[in-house]
């Protein structure tokens, strides 16, 4: 196979090939050659050091060599063996163990604080914290629980995951195998981009712009699926409610789950594409027979992150969402209102003015927080167990289920 | 260049279907790639749009000099005029205390993660503790800064506290970013370096961190434009000022964000809503110079090196 | 089954440079014919232009004309999809779909055209397995993974996989070259058992291997560097070995070349 530019025709070398010479077709998205070594200064410095001690001749071109041949071969010197521990490995490697420690500390200290706040408020709640839909912190009879904030709070995020999470696989597969080379790059860009823009911004545009163009959306599913509670569409005109805050969150995380999707399709190694092409595959059964099954693991973590990034969304929420009045019975809609754990909690800072409130808000805060880490965890857990690319043999049951796919 | 057989033997006479034209599987393999064009097309969209909305409602604020020099002192709602000078230096004083703190712990835990505690059980629950600090929502860090500044200690809502939070939010992406980067340094150049008698300390500083340099300053970077488009922790851990203040230990601070917040319930309002959408602009422009600067830096860092 | 391939003409190209240089050559149904020659002589490039996976490089193209039993392979209307179906390849690397057990990556093929009937689908797995001379090694274990198997295996796997389809013809892209020499021999018998039903082409480094499995061979070479690959000789593969008729092919099997 000789290269396009005719300097280096390197066909494959003999006997075992090197992984370095498979990467040749395509693209494979980021031609980052790898970290290459700063390393002849640092070289020339040492040899130097060294020259004060020895011969001259050490300082000749070739730092690295140079340095250590001689550092051999030279056996008239004194040499100096000690001490074991450098001053410097001991201060620096200090700082280092230091900063890993103030991580644990920090994230202890997190912990510890938001408990402590949070449990006297729980205490002295006088209704059920996880079950109750009431919120009315602060006064004699705190009365509050977190049942209808964590329904919406999930309800939006799961609608948001559903909504990307297919659109963001097409997106990766059209940069990575569909999109002309020229084109490839200005959208990866461009979607990369779409993170970059600030969440308040989102919110903003959402119930402003966007919110209006779903009201038909809204009107349709309710009538054609209104028979369920879940699509059932209270009376009035309302455009702030939970699926038009989903819509929004779906785009937010697009980017994410597009990114962490691309990167692991370009990884598929071109033999496995190849066995599939070369059996006769098109193009999409060439990305079901080897990208997908590939990239599985990385499209699913990639989606519990996005899912995640849903479940803590602020501000964007807080906007969209209208806040039910107090007086309405409780609506488990998605084309009603609600609040979120997020929106909630930045809904009513001005309230924090009692421990005892604050403490409630806290203790919502901490459940958010356990549901985001559950979700974060489990995308590690995916990513740890299959992680792409390696060797050793996956299990039957994976394999099987593969197939099933393969055969449809 | 011929090379043909003497006696051909006939053709078999067979002759095959090389079209593949029709059939279910040309079928399914229009489909899909129809599919993912649209898919691209749906996800393109939301992207122009809101460009569009902001870049159309904001750019002539922008283009006054007043904008970058002025403040919102004494504008009322209604009226126009002033600019948006305390908003943006807010958002900068609070992303640089943040980085000022954020960064050095960030890289020596990489550090530490990458090459001292490499394997060790040690080295495992700081991962597991930063994969925790990694899923905190942002309210939750301003919550937690809430608790500890205000409820604890009694202190004032400043933008100091903000910063805080801000830390929180940045270490992990930091860390994760730049352990990546420390990961990918090959052992050849470390085992190069200590062959040469080089202490392990200045293997990492002049061998290890340099060479992964470019990337650690993206990390930096795009941690950074994460941070300043945060509302949350600046909702609840410090009023909007419409003055300036550049004293982050002091006093309400304005920011982008909280600007944005403050009119956004006025947008019915002509000069309200030019506001917000320069505001929104601005903030999109500031993010955006640092993703590009972090993408130039990790251009450039590459060339070097080659 | 098998076909005979005529080339006539063919140019390759990379961009604007030229890889391949007016090769012209018959392939005959039934027999191996082994490609030889230095690396970089585009021996490789050209074996793909015989089942047009030469496209999947962006910006390769093809000038000339490749007859599959008198069907144009680049004609109008034909579906690099399609040739692939008849013109099946083995790699370099053994390449076993990893996720897929020993019996779905033999199947996958079949699969892909439609076939689902467990029965046929169990009929050709072994038949080709026993035709990849890999059966007895594997009938107890199916349903493992392909990518359990050592590197020798994989590769008859890979074997297996692509005469499951029955094609024409079999390209062998140095199929030894990531192998250990048992290895290789395995794979040389299977190579010999081949030929009584494909049209078998093998690019190979090793030139023993050439004058072990081959029935033709053809010799490719570069002028200079930078210059495209051409074809110098074709021959039976013993008058190539003993008498060859160029100078530069006699200098490389001696090893006279640089």
């Amino acid at each position: 196979m000789s290269s396009p530019d005719g300097t280096a025709p390197p066909d494959r070398p003999d006997g075992t090939a090197s992984d370095e010479t498979e990467p040749k077709i395509e693209d494979l998205v980021h031609e980052d050659a790898g970290p290459t070594p700063q390393f002849g200064g640092l070289a020339s410095e040492h040899a130097e050091h060294e020259a004060a001690q020895q011969p001259a001749e050490v300082m000749t071109e070739s730092g690295v060599e140079a340095a250590g041949t001689k550092a051999t071969t030279e056996t008239g010197g004194k040499l100096e063996l000690g001490p074991v521990g450098h001053l410097g490995d001991r201060l620096f490697g200090g700082l280092a163990r230091g900063s890993g420690g103030l991580v644990v500390l920090i994230v202890a200290f997190v912990g510890i604080f938001l408990l402590a706040l949070a449990i006297p408020a729980l205490i002295d709640d006088k209704s059920s914290f996880l079950f109750s839909r009431i919120w009315e912190p602060g006064g004699d009879e705190p009365r509050f629980g977190i049942a209808a904030l964590f329904y919406t709070t999930v309800i939006s995020s799961i609608i948001a995951m559903l909504i990307a999470v297919p659109i963001a696989i097409g997106v990766a597969l059209f940069v990575t195998y569909y999109a002309p080379k020229r084109l490839a790059a200005p959208v990866a860009h461009a979607v990369d981009l779409l993170a970059a823009v600030p969440s308040i911004i989102y919110g903003l545009w959402g119930i402003l712009f966007f919110a209006p163009i779903l009201r038909p959306v809204i009107n349709g599913l309710s009538s054609a699926l209104g028979w369920i509670p879940l699509f059932e569409k209270p009376p009035g005109d309302n455009v702030g409610v939970v699926f038009t805050a989903s819509v929004v969150l779906a785009i937010m995380i697009l980017p994410v789950v597009t990114a962490i999707s691309r990167e692991i399709f370009a990884q598929t190694p071109i033999s496995h594409r190849e066995g599939a092409l070369a059996l006769g595959a098109t193009r999409w059964e060439m990305i079901r027979l080897s990208v997908l099954p590939y990239g599985r693991s990385g499209v699913v973590s990639a989606s519990m992150l996005g899912l995640g990034r849903a479940l803590g969304e602020t501000v964007a929420v807080l906007i969209i969402l209208s806040v039910p009045n107090g007086n309405d019975p409780w609506n488990s809609s998605i084309f009603a209102g609600g609040e979120t754990f997020a929106s909630k909690i930045a809904n009513n800072a001005a309230e924090f003015d009692s421990p005892e409130k604050t403490g409630a808000y806290i203790a919502a805060g901490l459940v958010l927080f356990v549901v985001t880490f559950l979700v974060n965890s489990a995308a590690r857990i995916i990513v740890d167990r299959s992680t792409p690319g390696a060797k050793r043999p996956r299990r039957n049951r994976r394999a099987g289920a593969a197939t099933e796919g393969a055969s449809a | 260049m011929t090379a043909v057989a003497e006696n051909k033997p006939a053709y078999d006479g067979k002759v095959l279907d090389l079209t593949g034209k029709s059939g279910a599987r040309a079928f399914k393999n229009t489909l899909a790639t129809v599919l993912i064009v649209l898919a691209f097309a749906v996800a393109m969209i939301p992207l122009l749009w809101i460009l569009f909305t902001v870049v159309s409602k904001g750019y002539h604020l922008l283009l006054s000099a007043d904008w970058w020099s002025q403040s919102q002192r004494g504008i009322t709602v209604r009226r126009a005029g002033g600019g948006a000078y305390h908003a943006i230096m807010g958002t900068l004083i609070m992303a640089l205390i943040t980085a000022v703190i954020a960064v050095p712990i960030a890289i020596l835990g990489a550090v530490y993660l990458v090459e001292y505690g490499k394997g060790t059980r040690a080295a495992k629950a700081v991962s597991f503790m930063i994969d925790i600090l990694t899923g905190v929502p942002s309210i939750v860090a301003a919550l937690f800064v809430y608790a500890v500044w205000i409820t604890v200690f009694g202190f004032n809502r400043v933008g100091f506290a903000v910063s805080l939070s801000l830390v929180l939010l940045m270490l992990p992406v930091v860390l994760r970013s730049t352990e990546e980067m420390l990961k990918l340094v090959p052992d050849e150049l470390r085992e190069a370096s200590y062959a040469l008698g080089v202490p392990k300390w200045k293997t990492i500083l002049k061998v290890v961190v340099p060479t992964a340099f470019g990337g650690i300053i993206t990390g930096v970077m795009l941690g950074l434009a994460r941070v300043m488009g945060e509302t949350a922790p600046l909702l609840i851990l410090v009023g909007y000022s419409k003055n300036i203040n550049l004293n982050p230990f002091d006093g309400f601070m304005g920011a982008l964000p909280t600007m944005i917040n403050q009119d956004r319930t006025e947008l019915a309002l002509p000069n309200a809503a030019d506001r917000v959408w320069a505001a929104a602009l601005t903030l999109i422009l500031l993010v955006l110079a640092l993703n590009l600067l972090a993408r130039l830096v990790a251009r450039f860092s590459t060339i070097k090196s080659k | 089954m098998a076909k005979r391939i005529e080339v006539s003409g063919l140019n390759v190209y990379y961009g604007d440079f030229k890889a391949v240089e007016d090769v012209s050559m018959t392939v005959e149904p039934r027999s191996v014919t082994a490609f030889i020659g230095p690396s970089g002589c585009g021996k490789s490039t050209f074996l793909r232009t015989l089942n047009r996976m030469h496209e999947v490089i962006p910006g390769a193209r093809v000038e000339g004309k490749v007859m599959l039993d008198q069907q144009d392979l680049y004609g109008n209307g034909v579906d690099p999809v399609a040739v692939r179906r008849v013109v099946g390849m083995v790699f370099q690397r053994p390449n076993p779909f990893p996720t897929m057990s020993i019996f779905d990556n033999v199947a996958s093929g079949l699969k892909l055209n439609g076939v689902k009937d467990r029965k046929k689908l169990t009929e050709v797995v072994e038949s080709s397995l026993k035709g990849a001379n890999l059966w007895n090694e594997v009938k107890d274990r199916l349903d493992k993974p392909g990518a359990g198997l050592s590197g020798g295996q994989q590769q008859r796997l890979c074997i297996a996989r692509a005469i499951a389809v029955e094609p024409e013809v079999i390209l062998m892209d140095e199929p030894c070259s990531a192998l250990d020499p048992i290895s290789t021999l395995a794979i040389e018998d299977l190579i010999e058992k081949l030929k009584d039903r494909f049209t078998v082409v093998i690019v190979t480094h090793n030139m023993q291997q050439a004058a072990r499995v081959s029935d033709q061979t053809a010799f490719f070479n570069l002028a200079a560097t930078g210059k495209p690959g051409r074809l110098i000789e074709m021959a039976p593969t013993k008058q190539i070995f003993s008498n060859p008729g160029e100078k530069a092919t006699e200098d490389y099997i001696t090893g006279r070349f640089g």
